[in-house]
């Protein structure tokens, strides 16, 4: 009962990683009805810097040590979102309406990202020393703890979709986003810039991105490839969730992030995803727009 | 399989003649009584998200007429073709086609091949191909796997010809479809329906953007063809209704709301003031989906 | 005009069959030259260029369903995959002999188990070459396809499949070797794989490999079948409102397509000497698309070229400098479909036809590549 529960707990965690890499993917595909193949390199370049700046912090500012994950968290959304940015307006917008070519085009920009953090930080990984505070975990019964770590990225993440479901429903670049997502040609009638639209849009994706980059370095070493251990999960999120509902989303993240920490329990992980890939498929035949979807008349 | 027909119809692709007229045969009498509707539609009802776009809609043509569609914007008449070619499933009601085929039993590829041909609003044609090639393509439909590997049969390319030089696109067949201008796009897109010889015609607004000779060209090879096909026409253009209709069906809110000859649906005092009301003020202007 | 109307119009296979003709001189002196190739070639080049041609072969199944029918797969390797297991079975059953295969016997295992019993027969495995891609490949597709997984979204489905599939074989190491996958081979019919004359003998059998996926897929590109997969990239919704069933079409190319790349996997075993899932997984798979890019999506010969063309720069640059081998690859990718979406095929046919003005008869020049980057998914109506 007690390893059900932790592992309930971990799979929750995963969950909420997926969900912040797929919220960005949805945004673009939603959108632009494009697929950014190099989320998962922004993924690694948000844990990189978040390695930087703990370095910085070792070397700087010692005795502020326990903050630097919030400086972190902020730099590494700034610098992915300028990188989504920029691929967006130096790339993606050149291949409007080619979703498969941009699909390939932004994979190269993957393998280019990946090569350099090769190059520059080395093949082997690195090893971010997560805060002392961060150390530990709540006791719930005896054998039954949770670490602060993944209480950490609970939280976190519940803090981003919070805000994003704010930004989304509530702010006003959020309402350019919703009305060029449902008539690109109408909102550009109405006089909004959907190149801005989008290249915002993309920044805040790619954003996300970087801020699960720097949660994820709580959980493992960083390394140049790191983005490729979520992406293809993040990728059936999107595909099982069904485009444009943040609550499909989020649903199809505990769904997946579930049955994989389920899998890995028992030695039979590689028929896990197998499983779990046979799952996907299946649903989607029995409702073939996803966990939640707009029913419309061009459905 | 693509090309296997699960109800063999009597009159397969290419048996049908256009001759100078682009005369088809007659309907086929062994399915039953001649009179037999070739459309009816009982108590249709669809709705998107809540909101009723077709309200307990009825509605019947019988064969070999020449029937047109109006109606104010969002009455209800492109999902009405979108039901009655299975694009749309309905929320509740029947589509009943040739009196026997409940369409809602087939998938839309289906309705096709049983004779339901239908021109979209925006013409859709395939842009690499050249015009010949698109030709090819609509005329073999109702082709096996192995048929689409051999030459195409004499008659179906003998009736692409004809096609061809009906809608004046015969210069044009090797040039790639993409680059045609809208007009030409539109005749190309009449022409691939003819080429297909359907039973019923659904023309979504077959005139727009065309010229006036264009238009007039429409017009007749509609009345030439009426008699030997049934052919229900959208359209917005009034001053082409009221040249070609005999009988005209007008839809408001999903519903019909009055039905007869171009006269009496004018002078019906519910139709002035949904809809011909508005209109006498902007008479003559075409007005567009 | 009139005349001209009438031979033109009447005969639209014969017209295409004399496209198809002017291509394939071109086809016939590029085979000519394959075939003596290995008598002027080293051993080690020979057996570099066998690779080369298998991986022609794995990018002409891809350009049919992409350049043609705009379906991408970018977890190809599956396919290839499962034809080289397929056939990496018999030739580990044919080394071990009698014996248990060497890696079973490692794990633990102490029968042989069920399903590979079959394999010792040649025939069998032969069968499975072919059958169990275009299984797989046809249930995908069908599956897919019906409920609407298209575009982008079926090719991070292939993708998915690409990742798992290689992570149960790294998983299965008892039945499938794990990591290391099937290795050690001695012979395939008798023949010893170690021989020199043999691995000359199998650059022809990939030749003719080579051959017959080219010829499967002119036919099919040639036909009114292949007009259909070119309809389908403009327009699925349109096709489908003509009568077809779009879903058929897609699945019968995607598995065709399957079962050329499971050939392909089939013929690489043999020559490289050994089968592991890291020919399987996500990089291999989307850099099997790079080939075609490169090449020229949208022409049989293009894939060919774009496959020896990739690989022959990716032997000759990634030993000597590594490191810039994948910045090559992600600038490939990148330059492949921004600036030369037509490949090295469609640019150079573009710069010819800048210099020789079109002669009259062939007015109707046919350029699927160019028109690729207009229709690559258009709105249903």
């Amino acid at each position: 009962m007690d390893t059900y529960i932790v592992q309930a707990f971990n799979a929750l965690s995963l969950s909420s990683i997926l969900l912040l890499i797929a919220i960005g993917l949805v945004f673009s595909f939603g959108l632009m009805n494009v697929i950014n193949m190099a989320h998962g390199e922004f993924i690694m370049v948000g844990a990189y810097v978040t390695f930087l700046v703990q370095r910085l912090f070792v070397i700087a500012f010692p005795d502020l040590q326990g903050l630097y994950l919030f400086v972190a968290l902020a730099v590494a959304f700034v610098v992915t979102a300028a990188l989504g940015f920029l691929l967006e307006r130096l790339l993606i917008r050149h291949l409007y309406g080619r979703p498969l070519d941009t699909l390939l085009a932004t994979w190269g920009v993957g393998l280019v990202l990946q090569q350099t953090a090769r190059t520059i930080f080395g093949a082997p990984n690195v090893d971010v020393t997560a805060p002392a505070w961060l150390n530990g975990g709540f006791e719930l019964a005896a054998n039954v703890l949770l670490p602060y770590k993944r209480v950490f990225i609970i939280v976190l993440v519940t803090l981003c979709i919070v805000g994003i479901y704010v930004y989304v429903t509530r702010s006003a670049p959020g309402r350019r986003m919703r009305a060029v997502m449902q008539n690109r040609d109408m909102a550009s009638c109405l006089g909004l810039s959907t190149a801005r639209v989008d290249a915002t849009t993309f920044a805040l994706g790619s954003g996300l991105a970087g801020i699960a980059g720097c949660a994820v370095t709580l959980l493992g070493s960083v390394g140049p490839a790191l983005g490729t251990y979520y992406i293809v999960d993040a990728f059936m999120v999107v595909v099982l969730g069904g485009v444009g509902q943040i609550a499909g989303t989020v649903l199809a993240a505990l769904v997946i992030g579930g049955f994989n920490t389920m899998f890995e329990l028992g030695s039979t992980a590689s028929i896990g995803k197998v499983l779990v890939f046979l799952l996907i498929i299946g649903f989607l035949q029995w409702k073939p727009n996803g966990l939640m979807a707009l029913r419309g008349r061009a459905s | 399989m693509i090309g296997t027909d699960p109800h063999p119809s009597p009159l397969p692709a290419g048996e049908g003649t256009i001759g100078t007229a682009l005369h088809s045969g007659p309907f086929p009498t062994g399915e039953g009584a001649a009179d037999r509707n070739v459309l009816d539609l009982s108590k249709v009802c669809v709705q998107f998200d809540g909101l009723a776009v077709l309200d307990e809609l009825d509605f019947s043509m019988k064969r070999g007429e020449l029937r047109f569609l109006i109606g104010p914007n969002g009455a209800g008449k492109t999902t009405m073709l979108d039901v009655i070619t299975g694009r749309t499933r309905p929320t509740s009601g029947k589509v009943t086609y040739n009196g026997i085929v409940d369409t809602a039993r087939h998938r839309e590829h289906e309705l096709v091949k049983l004779g339901i041909g239908r021109k979209f609003q925006t013409p859709t044609v395939f842009h690499s191909l050249t015009v010949y090639e698109n030709f090819e393509v609509a005329a073999a439909y109702k082709q096996t796997l192995p048929m689409l590997f051999a030459d195409l049969p004499a008659r179906t390319r003998e009736r692409i010809e004809k096609v061809l030089d009906t809608v004046g696109l015969s210069g044009r067949r090797n040039d790639q479809a993409g680059i045609l201008p809208h007009g030409e796009l539109q005749w190309l897109e009449i022409g691939l329906l003819l080429a297909q010889d359907p039973k019923l015609l659904l023309l979504d607004e077959p005139v727009a953007g065309m010229t006036r000779p264009e238009r007039d060209k429409t017009g007749q090879i509609l009345r030439s063809i009426a008699g030997s096909h049934s052919i229900l026409v959208v359209e917005h253009d009034m001053a082409f209704v009221r040249e070609f209709a005999t009988t005209v069906t007008v839809l408001h809110l999903g519903k019909v709301l009055s039905e007869g000859s171009v006269q009496e649906v004018q002078n019906d005092p519910r139709v002035i003031e949904v809809y011909l009301g508005h209109r006498h003020e902007r008479e003559g202007e075409h007005a567009s989906g | 005009m009139k005349s001209l109307r009438a031979t033109t119009g009447r005969t639209s296979f014969a017209s295409r069959f004399a496209r198809w003709r002017g291509s394939s001189a071109v086809t016939v002196a590029g085979l000519i030259a394959l075939a003596l190739a290995p008598w002027f070639l080293s051993d080690f080049h020979v057996g570099l260029l066998s690779k080369f041609l298998v991986f022609a072969i794995v990018a002409v199944s891809l350009d049919l369903i992409w350049g043609y029918a705009g379906i991408l797969s970018i977890g190809h390797g599956v396919f290839f995959g499962l034809g080289a297991y397929a056939f990496g079975m018999y030739l580990k059953m044919e080394a071990a002999g009698t014996r248990l295969p060497d890696f079973m016997a490692w794990s633990g295992l102490v029968e042989l188990p069920w399903f590979w019993r079959p394999f010792g027969d040649p025939a069998v495995a032969i069968i499975f070459v072919f059958l169990a891609p275009m299984a797989v490949g046809a249930g995908l597709s069908f599956l897919a396809f019906r409920s609407g997984i298209q575009g982008v979204y079926f090719a991070i489905v292939t993708q998915a499949l690409a990742l798992i599939l290689s992570i149960f074989l790294i998983g299965q190491q008892p039945y499938f070797g794990g990591t290391n996958g099937l290795t050690n081979f001695s012979t395939a019919f008798g023949f010893s794989l170690q021989n020199p004359d043999v691995q000359f003998g199998l650059y022809y059998v990939a030749l003719a490999g080579l051959t017959l996926a080219y010829a499967v897929c002119a036919v099919i590109t040639s036909s009114r079948f292949g007009l259909l997969l070119v309809a389908l990239r403009d327009n699925p919704g349109r096709v489908r409102s003509f009568g077809y069933n779009p879903v058929a079409i897609n699945v019968i190319v995607f598995t065709i397509s399957a079962g050329l790349a499971g050939l392909a996997g089939a013929i690489f075993a043999p020559i490289v000497g050994i089968v592991s899932p890291a020919m399987i997984g996500v990089v291999p798979s989307i850099e099997m698309v790079i080939w075609v890019a490169v090449g020229g999506r949208g022409t049989l010969i293009g894939a060919v070229l774009g496959a020896i063309l990739v690989n022959g720069a990716k032997s000759s640059l990634s030993e000597s400098f590594p490191l810039i081998w994948q910045f090559i690859l992600g600038a490939l990718f990148i330059g492949s479909v921004l600036l030369f979406p037509s490949g090295v095929v469609g640019t150079a046919r573009r710069l010819m036809a800048r210099w020789r003005p079109p002669h009259p008869s062939e007015s109707a020049p046919r350029a699927p590549v160019a028109i690729q980057l207009s229709s690559e998914k258009e709105p249903v109506p």
